[in-house]
C-alpha cells in the first residue's frame, strides 16, 4: 500500500551570504491515510523545516517527498494545494490584518475555482466552533483561539486531506490549547484526515498522534509509537531529557 | 521570618473609550525569601502585577495600593532617586524576550560592566572579572566570547541567560521574573531556572515568577498565586496542586494534556460569570 | 438595510462585507476626529478644494484682466480689494481663488501619478527580489541622486514650460521615495505566514501583490504622500517663481511671489498674500499627514 505522505531522505540547506545552513540532513518517514504523525524538537531542530518543505515554502535540495506514491512537482501545483494544507504557529501572523474573515475563507475558493462559496463558508466557521457572526469581523476583533479557529476553517476550506500543523497551540493560552486540539481531534475523526504535526510539546504530540519522531540539529534522534512515549521506552538520551523537561521542574542534575 | 515585600490592595487602571479598565483589582500578598509563582492566562493582570511592584506601569495606566512596601521602603510614592538606588541594585527584573532588555548596540561585557559599576564602582579589571564570573554562574559555556558579543550574535537561550546575568551581576534582594523561560527550549528552561533555584537557596534571595505555565510553576515554586481577571481566586503550596480548591485553578490543570494519558476529548475551562465577581 | 447609525457601524459583529468595510472606515474617521490638529489640517485642506470648485462665485473680479492701469495698480488692501491689487491692476484675492485651482490640480495630479508608479515599482522589486530588485531599485536610486528642483527643471526645460509640463516633471521626481518606502515594507510582510497562506492556496503573485501587498503598504505610502504634499506645492511654486512652471497671465502662487518680488519693499501685499497661501495650504497638508500617521500607522500608535 502506498503510504499517504512518504518524505525519503529530505534535505533542506540554505544560504545566508557565503554560509551554507543545513537545516535538514535527511529526514525519512511515512505517514498513513488517515494516520496523524508527530515531529518534537526544540528551535533550530528543523521540525517547522521539513512542513514548510513539503508545502513548498522552503526549498527542497535533497530527497523525495512523495505525496499518494507520486513525486510532487516544483513549484507545487493547483492539486497539490487542494489536497495538503497548512496551520501556521502564530494567529496572530497567519491573518491577514485588513482582510475580513469573509475574505480570508472566500480567496482560496475564488481561486480553485468554487461555486457556492457562501454555503461552504457558512458551513466552514460552523464546523470549527464559530457561528456566521463572526463571518464579516477584521482579525483584530477576535481573541487567538477564534483566530486559530478562523486559520483552520481556512485549511479546511478547499477539503484538504492532509493538514500540516506547525504548532496549532503553542501561542494559545492553556484552556485555549485544550478547545483547539479538541477540534482537531474531531475534524480528523470526523473527515479522516491524515495529520503531520509539529510541536516542541511531547505531551500535546502524545495527545494527538499514534506515531513520533523526535528531531535534533535536522536529523531524526529516534522514532517512537505513543505507548512507547506513555510508556517511557525511550531509547536515546535526547529524548529522555525532553521526557524529563516536559514534567516540570526538578532541582537536581539529572545528567551532564 | 520577616517578609521582604508587601502588597496590599494593589489596582492598576487603564483608560480606554468606555471609561478606566482595571487589569489588575485588589492583589495582596507578601513575598519572604522563598519562591512565589504568580499563574494565570493572558489578560489575568498577572504581568501587570510584576510592572506595577517595580512602578512600571505603562502610560496612561495608573496603579496604586493601600501598601507597597519593599523592606520597609514604601514604594508608593518613590521618587526617582529612590528608584535609581532600587532598581537594579536591590530589585531587578527579567523580561520574557531578551532583544527588548538588551541594548543593541552595546557589547554584553560592557553592559554587564556597566551595571556592576553602577551598584558598587570597583576597578575595571575587577568589574570585567565579575561580569565574565557571573556569565560562568549562569551556565554560559564560552563567557570570553559573550563578554565581547553584541546581543544579535547570541541566540534565545543565550541571550535570555546574559540578561539574567545582568540582572543578578548587583546580586539583588528580590527578583521578579516575567516569563523567564518561555522563548526557550524545555531543557534550556530548567537550566535557567536552577540557576534562579541556586540564588534563592545561597544567596537568600526572595524570587517572583510569573508565567503562564502551571505545571511548570507549580514544580518550581514553594507557593503560588493563581489569578484570573485581575484578581488572585487561590493561593496555595505548589505541591498542593492536585488538591486546588477553586475550580479555575482545577480546570487550568485538568485541561492540559498529559504525556501519559489524557482524556478524549480533553476537558475544557467552563467559565463562571462569578469568579471575577 | 439598517439605517447608517452609530451602533450599526460600530457592531463588532458585522453582518455584511458592506458594514464590515464601512465600520471600518467609521473606526479611523473616529479616532482621526480626535486629534484636533488633524481636524485643522483636514478643514483648511477642505476649505481649499470649496474655494477651488466656487471660484467663479467667490472671486470679485476677473483673475487675470485688470483694471485701470493708471489708477488701480498696486493698491494697498482695502474693502474694495482684500488683498489690494498688483502691478497690472488685478486683484489679488480673485488671483488667489483661481489660483487655488492650479495648486490642487497639481497636488491631485502628482498624487494619482506619482503614488501608482512607486507603489508599483516598491512593492515588485520587494515581493520578488533578486535581479528584479536590483534593476528596479538601482533605476529608484538614479533618480533619487538628483535634488528634485534641479531634475524637474532639466525635465522642463526639455519639455517646454508651462502648467502641464511641470506638473509631469514633479511627479517622475516624486515616486522614487515611495517607491523605496513601498519596498520597505513589502519586504517585512514578504515572509510573514498570512502571505504564506496565500502561497499556500495557490494564489499567483499578481493576486498576493495587489490583494495582500499592496492593502498594507497603501496606508504608509498615503501618509507619505500627504506630508510630501507641501513639498509638492513648494516645487511648483519654485517652478513657476523661476518661470517654468505657470505662465502669465496664469494666477499661479508661486509666479505670483515672483512678480511681487520686484516692489517687496514698497508694496509688501503683491509677494505675502500668495506666500501666506502658500504656507497655509502646505501646513494643512502637514498637519492632516501627521494626523493619518498616528491614525493610520500602527506602529506609530500606542
Amino acid at each position: 500500500m502506498t503510504a499517504h505522505l512518504d518524505i525519503r531522505d529530505l534535505r533542506v540547506s540554505f544560504h545566508s551570504g557565503a554560509e551554507r545552513v543545513d537545516a535538514v540532513r535527511g529526514v525519512s518517514f511515512r505517514v498513513e491515510r488517515g494516520a496523524s504523525y508527530g515531529i518534537v524538537g526544540e528551535s533550530g531542530s528543523g521540525k517547522s523545516t521539513v512542513l514548510r518543505a513539503i508545502c513548498g515554502l522552503a526549498p527542497v535540495t535533497g530527497g523525495e517527498v512523495l505525496f499518494e506514491g507520486r513525486p510532487v512537482s516544483e513549484p507545487r501545483d493547483a492539486a497539490f494545494y487542494r489536497n495538503v494544507q497548512m496551520v501556521f504557529q502564530d494567529p496572530y501572523a497567519s491573518l491577514h490584518p485588513r482582510h475580513t474573515i469573509d475574505r480570508v475563507l472566500s480567496e482560496p475558493l475564488a481561486i480553485h475555482g468554487f461555486k457556492d462559496r457562501d454555503k461552504r463558508i457558512e458551513t466552514a466557521l460552523r464546523d470549527v466552533g464559530l457561528g456566521p457572526r463572526f463571518r464579516f469581523a477584521y482579525p483584530h476583533q477576535l481573541s487567538g483561539g477564534q483566530r486559530q479557529r478562523v486559520a483552520v476553517a481556512r485549511a479546511l476550506i478547499l477539503e484538504p486531506t492532509v493538514l500540516l500543523l506547525d504548532e496549532p497551540t503553542s501561542a494559545l493560552d492553556a484552556s485555549i490549547q485544550a478547545e483547539v486540539l479538541n477540534l482537531l481531534d474531531r475534524l480528523r475523526a470526523e473527515r479522516g484526515l491524515t495529520y503531520v504535526l509539529v510541536s516542541h510539546d511531547l505531551a500535546v504530540v502524545a495527545h494527538m498522534c499514534e506515531q513520533l519522531m523526535v528531531m535534533q540539529h535536522g536529523q531524526t534522534v529516534e522514532v517512537m509509537t505513543r505507548a512507547d512515549l506513555q510508556a517511557g521506552r525511550a531509547t536515546q538520551d535526547y529524548t529522555r531529557r525532553l521526557l524529563a523537561a516536559s514534567e516540570g521542574y526538578t532541582p537536581m542534575e539529572t545528567s551532564a | 521570618m520577616s517578609d521582604l515585600l508587601t502588597v496590599e490592595d494593589l489596582r492598576v487602571r487603564f483608560p480606554s473609550r468606555n471609561g478606566p479598565v482595571e487589569v489588575v483589582r485588589g492583589v495582596t500578598f507578601a513575598l519572604g525569601r522563598e519562591r512565589l509563582g504568580i499563574v494565570g492566562e493572558s489578560g489575568s493582570g498577572k504581568s501587570q502585577t510584576g510592572r506595577a511592584i517595580l512602578g512600571l506601569t505603562p502610560p496612561p495606566g495608573q496603579a496604586e495600593a493601600k501598601r507597597l512596601e519593599f523592606d520597609g521602603i514604601d514604594l508608593r510614592n518613590a521618587d526617582k532617586a529612590t528608584w535609581r538606588r532600587l532598581r537594579g541594585a536591590r530589585i531587578s527584573m527579567v523580561m520574557q524576550d531578551p532583544k527588548f532588555s538588551l541594548n543593541p548596540v552595546m557589547t554584553i561585557g560592557k553592559q554587564l560592566v556597566e551595571c556592576w559599576n553602577l551598584h558598587a564602582g570597583t576597578s575595571r579589571a575587577e568589574a570585567k572579572d565579575r561580569a565574565i564570573a557571573m556569565l560562568e554562574a549562569v551556565q554560559i559555556r564560552d563567557p570570553k566570547r559573550v563578554f565581547g558579543a553584541y546581543p544579535h550574535e547570541l541566540s534565545g537561550g543565550m541571550g535570555q541567560r546574559a540578561m539574567i546575568a545582568m540582572m543578578l551581576i548587583t546580586e539583588p534582594d528580590m527578583l521578579i521574573a516575567d516569563e523567564p523561560t518561555s522563548a526557550l527550549d524545555v531543557t534550556v528552561q530548567i537550566e535557567v531556572l536552577r540557576i534562579l533555584d541556586r540564588l534563592v537557596s545561597e544567596r537568600g534571595m526572595g524570587l517572583i515568577l510569573i508565567s503562564h505555565d502551571l505545571r511548570l510553576v507549580s514544580s518550581f515554586c514553594d507557593r503560588v498565586l493563581v489569578m484570573y481577571a485581575g484578581k488572585v481566586v487561590e493561593e496555595l503550596k505548589a505541591s498542593e496542586l492536585l488538591n486546588a480548591q477553586h475550580p479555575y485553578t482545577r480546570g487550568l490543570y485538568n485541561c492540559l494534556p498529559k504525556i501519559d494519558g489524557s482524556a478524549r476529548p480533553l476537558p475544557t475551562l467552563q467559565r463562571e460569570e462569578s469568579w471575577a465577581e | 438595510m439598517s439605517a447608517l447609525s452609530r451602533e450599526w457601524l460600530l457592531s463588532e459583529q458585522p453582518t455584511s462585507r458592506r458594514q464590515a468595510r464601512l465600520g471600518q472606515v467609521y473606526r479611523t474617521w473616529l479616532s482621526l476626529r480626535s486629534n484636533w490638529l488633524a481636524m485643522v489640517g483636514l478643514g483648511i485642506i477642505v476649505v481649499l478644494i470649496l474655494v477651488a470648485l466656487f471660484a467663479d462665485v467667490i472671486a470679485p473680479y476677473d483673475p487675470l484682466a485688470g483694471g485701470d492701469l493708471r489708477t488701480a495698480r498696486l493698491l494697498p488692501p482695502s474693502w474694495e480689494h482684500p488683498f489690494g491689487t498688483d502691478e497690472q491692476a488685478r486683484d489679488i484675492f480673485s488671483r488667489i481663488v483661481y489660483g487655488s485651482r492650479l495648486t490642487l490640480m497639481v497636488v491631485a495630479l502628482v498624487a494619482v501619478i506619482a503614488t501608482p508608479i512607486g507603489l508599483l515599482v516598491g512593492t515588485t522589486a520587494g515581493y520578488f527580489g533578486g535581479w528584479v530588485d536590483t534593476v528596479l531599485m538601482r533605476t529608484t536610486d538614479i533618480f533619487l541622486a538628483f535634488p528634485r528642483l534641479i531634475l524637474a527643471l532639466a525635465f522642463v526645460a526639455a519639455l517646454g514650460p508651462g502648467i502641464e509640463n511641470a506638473i509631469i516633471a514633479i511627479a517622475i521626481t516624486s515616486w522614487p521615495p515611495y517607491a523605496r518606502l513601498a519596498r520597505a515594507e513589502t519586504l517585512t510582510i514578504r515572509d510573514s505566514d498570512f502571505i504564506n497562506a496565500a502561497r499556500l492556496q495557490g494564489a499567483s503573485s499578481l493576486r498576493i501583490l495587489w490583494g495582500h501587498v499592496t492593502p498594507l503598504c497603501l496606508s504608509s505610502v498615503i501618509i507619505r504622500v500627504t506630508l510630501d504634499m507641501a513639498g509638492i506645492i513648494l516645487t511648483a511654486a519654485g517652478l513657476g517663481f523661476l518661470g517654468l512652471g505657470a505662465q502669465p497671465p496664469q494666477p499661479e502662487w508661486g509666479a505670483m511671489i515672483a512678480a511681487g518680488r520686484r516692489f517687496l519693499i514698497d508694496f509688501w501685499w503683491v509677494a505675502t498674500i500668495p506666500g501666506i497661501a502658500i504656507f497655509t495650504v502646505s501646513l494643512g497638508f502637514n498637519l492632516l499627514g501627521d494626523g493619518l500617521r498616528d491614525v493610520l500607522d500602527p506602529k506609530a500608535r500606542k
